[in-house]
């Protein structure tokens, strides 16, 4: 017990109060002057707006990746079940080269997007592509398959028999895989440091912000973004928790 | 291949010293050169010639390059450095005012300067947006790159180059200035450092690179499809190279620092495209480096010299630059 | 139909996100030769990013482990009141960005940080040097033992741990003897995840390595490096090596993923 709270407060306690504590020495104003430059406005808004799109697009692509995953059986799944969890594994700085040996500059598909904000979304896809799919994948594995049989025939359409059926029970999952992703694609660095260009106001995420302002010696400048990260990330831990807490809820009173 | 034998026991020791901690060189002499990001290729050469002299025998190197201001920053706070070669004297200052450089660096031979450089356009081949002088690089839908003054030492010279080249021409300090606002107006990337924003150049994006001379120069050397133009009025680069007050091995670093000075040194620069300080080896490249007649230095009364530069123009809170920054970005523009 | 057009979309995606890019590395890696390659591989300093690269794994992975294992126990064994607050501080690396963790570190130990002057005065340096790249490894990679053996433990109930303790059984035998065979898996699973995250970190370690060549440069920095100083040969090759051992834990993952199941 005395071992699991000394190192977690040495490892990761200590750091988090020396960077609060940095950003706030100046008082509550200056940091408020400092969030609120547009150069960092612009950087967290930039980053929030992909994230939201990035976990929207998983919250369809995945459910739907799962769902062929699950249901569906022909030559690939098995190839395809294998992949998903690449990005994982792999390092994010490799991840970036390998989309900008793609859709970069010198792109065999003649499409260059590196340097836009479209090369963001698609490196934090890349990155957070495993998170929805393997929260939903489990629960549709475990899904009883009557209840939409039976709903099938009493005549509910496909559509009916997912929306009253298959997704309250996905949801959770969705949710919590949504969540991760969110979590990520709020922090990503690696993936996006080589094709993003890193241009203030335009293509400068958050992450990239803070490493910027860590290079310049502006450290004000990056600890009060990096604590606005910070908060961010705890306020998504509460939403996972709550899910999971809803969740087992659930499972408890049936 | 002496070079590979030399180097052989390091990487042991290194690996050895990393995981001990405290780092201690065992064979030999181990000097940290920390330096700015382009001279990568030229200094392997020079650190490579001066190990076949009897000085630099038996002495091994570790190197870290980086953008130049992020380099004196991370040596401020604790990297370890024997020799800094920067990209600009502005970032020798950070060093000397946290104490870790003699201020009477710049009173060394050719004033601390290890090479030259000057302020070019790099331009895709055959020049297709005919760019030749400041005024080409705004003309509506010319898109320029340069890196981010915050942290690169290249972009400072840009910034104060286009300034200057402005007030050559008979401008005044507020339409200098304004020049350069509606410059960085199409500015479409500005990456961490120059060699960053090479490759951005390179990669596509822009019509036009403001770099320097050498760094135009290694493109072209690595095969790529670029040409570059100096303008009539450009800035003389000063390359500075100086020993750390805190370094242990200061007579092994300033024999070095020596070495970078020497004939053979600078006849290597001069074959990696930068401008050699030493006027009879600048003559022998003549060719090679035209002289322009409107050059100028950071020292010439436009400009005041480096810690005035530094106030007026890139102070974090209050310099032009910020000005300038806010202006152009802001989410009008995104 | 619909069945048809749902692959048609899975399919597609993954090939545009995800297998399309992976490809193209492979063959950029392998366009001007072997010899290129070979060269860029075989530079005593990619040696060492590789080697460095291993040694932090081999330091972080032991690290958490341990402590992964005994984080969970605590948190599922012993109900101690804050058991929430650890879990979710356990958790908290997953959901940071690692930008933000190597700030940290760089609050804490540069020479105006925290324990800079401290650690400066005693010679020792630990930003800009291994000891940092070690510990912003651990931090990033901390969560991934404890999160898989939390839900097993849970799932395992204590009422085979009451029976040994009855028997007589010490604390350690009891977990030797009962616990750790039934969590196995679960640790083998979260070693592999931990092993995949420390070799890929790039973001924690990129700002408080000083990116010294053949001293701090990992295998991803050096990726960097290489694509930054025009050699894309080199780049992609790195690359391409990493991607082989990513494909190695992804088959160790595969392999073990089902036998934790039953």
């Amino acid at each position: 017990m005395g071992f699991v709270t000394t190192f977690l407060s040495i490892v990761v306690l200590l750091p988090i109060a020396a960077l609060v504590w940095t950003s706030g020495k100046h008082g509550w104003h200056e940091f408020w002057t400092v969030v609120s430059a547009p150069e960092a406005v612009a950087a967290l808004k930039l980053t929030l707006g992909a994230a939201v799109i990035v976990s929207a697009l998983n919250a369809v692509l995945g459910t739907i990746t799962a769902w062929v995953l699950v249901r569906d059986d022909f030559a690939g799944t098995r190839l395809m079940n294998a992949v998903i969890d690449l990005p994982f594994a792999l390092p994010t700085v490799v991840g970036g080269l390998t989309l900008l040996a793609l859709y970069g500059p010198s792109s065999p598909l003649g499409v260059n997007i590196a340097f836009t904000r479209t090369a963001i979304v698609l490196a934090l896809l890349f990155e957070t592509l495993p998170f929805v799919v393997r929260t939903v994948q489990p629960v549709l594995h475990e899904l009883d398959r009557e209840s939409e049989e039976a709903a099938r025939s009493l005549g509910a359409g496909e559509v009916r028999v997912f929306r009253s059926i298959v997704l309250p029970n996905i949801l959770p999952g969705i949710l919590s895989g949504v969540a991760l992703a969110f979590a990520r694609a709020v922090g990503e660095i690696g993936s996006i440091v080589l094709i993003s260009g890193n241009l203030p106001f335009k293509t400068e995420v958050a992450a990239v912000f803070v490493f910027n302002h860590i290079q310049s010696g502006d450290q004000n400048g990056a600890s009060a973004v990096a604590v606005v990260m910070l908060l961010i990330s705890f306020l998504l831990l509460l939403v996972i928790g709550g899910v999971r807490y809803l969740t087992t809820r659930h499972e408890r009173r049936a | 291949m002496p070079m590979n034998k030399a180097r052989k026991p390091t990487l042991l020791a290194a690996g050895v010293a990393a995981l001990a901690t405290t780092a201690v060189a065992t064979a030999g002499t181990n000097l940290s050169l920390v330096a700015y990001s382009t001279p990568k290729t030229v200094m392997g050469k020079i650190i490579r010639a001066w190990q076949q002299t009897p000085d630099g025998k038996d002495v091994t190197f570790s190197q870290s390059y980086g953008a130049s201001t992020d380099q004196a920053r991370a040596v401020g706070q604790g990297l370890k450095a024997d020799v800094v070669f920067l990209s600009t004297g502005d970032d020798v200052n950070l060093l000397v005012d946290d104490g870790l450089v003699d201020s009477k660096w710049n009173r060394q031979s050719y004033s601390g300067i290890a090479a030259d450089t000057v302020v070019v356009f790099a331009v895709r081949n055959g020049n297709p947006k005919h760019i030749k002088s400041w005024a080409d690089l705004v003309e509506p839908g010319v898109q320029v790159i340069t890196p981010n003054p915050f942290s690169s030492g290249s972009a400072k010279w840009n910034i104060l180059a286009a300034y200057g080249a402005e007030r050559r021409l008979g401008k005044t300090d507020k339409q200098a200035t304004a020049y350069v606002q509606k410059l960085f107006g199409h500015v479409v990337s500005q990456d961490t450092s120059g060699r960053n924003a090479t490759n951005t150049f390179l990669a596509g994006k822009g019509d036009v690179l403001i770099t320097y001379e050498s760094e135009a120069f290694a493109s072209r050397q690595a095969g790529q499809n670029i040409q570059y133009v100096i303008p009539r009025q450009s800035m003389l680069i000063e390359l500075p190279i100086a020993v750390l007050t805190s370094s242990a091995n200061k007579d092994v670093a300033n024999t070095f620092i020596r070495f970078v000075k020497s004939d053979t040194a600078q006849n290597l620069f001069g074959q990696y495209g930068f401008r050699p300080v030493n006027k009879k080896i600048l003559a022998k490249y003549a060719e090679k480096f035209p002289s322009r007649p409107g050059i100028f230095k950071v020292d010439d009364k436009i400009i005041g010299g480096w810690r005035n530069a530094d106030k007026v123009w890139f102070d974090p809170n209050k310099g032009r630059m910020v000005k300038i920054e806010q202006a152009v970005g802001g989410p009008s523009s995104g | 139909m619909r069945r048809f057009g749902l692959r048609a979309i899975a399919v597609f995606y993954l090939l545009t996100v995800l297998l399309g890019p992976l490809s193209m590395v492979f063959y950029r890696a392998f366009k001007s030769g072997l010899h290129p390659l070979w060269t860029s591989l075989s530079d005593p300093n990619t040696i060492h990013a590789f080697k460095l690269t291993l040694e932090i794994t081999a330091i972080a992975v032991p690290v958490n482990t341990v402590f992964g294992i005994i984080c969970a126990l605590a948190i599922v064994r012993r109900r101690f009141p804050g058991a929430g607050i650890v879990n979710a501080i356990v958790d908290l690396p997953l959901a940071l960005s690692p930008v933000v963790v190597g700030l940290m570190l760089f609050l804490l130990y540069g020479r105006t940080g925290w324990f800079g002057s401290f650690f400066q005065d005693h010679g020792i340096q630990i930003l800009f040097a291994t000891p940092a790249m070690v510990i912003a490894t651990i931090f990033v990679s901390l969560p991934f033992v404890a999160r898989e053996v939390v839900p097993t433990l849970r799932e395992l109930g204590d009422e085979q741990e009451q029976a040994a303790h009855t028997l007589g059984a010490s604390g350690w035998q009891t977990f030797w003897r009962v616990t750790l065979p039934s969590i196995r898996w679960a640790v083998v699973y979260g070693v592999v995840l931990t092993t995949a995250r420390c070799l890929g970190e790039y973001g924690a370690v990129a700002v408080v390595s000083g990116h010294i060549e053949g001293k701090t440069e990992t295998a991803t920095l050096r990726v960097q490096d290489y694509y930054e100083n025009f050699n894309q040969t080199g780049s992609y090759g790195i690359a391409i090596v990493l991607a082989a051992i990513s494909v190695i834990v992804l088959l160790a993952m595969t392999i073990i993923r089902p036998k934790e199941a039953t």
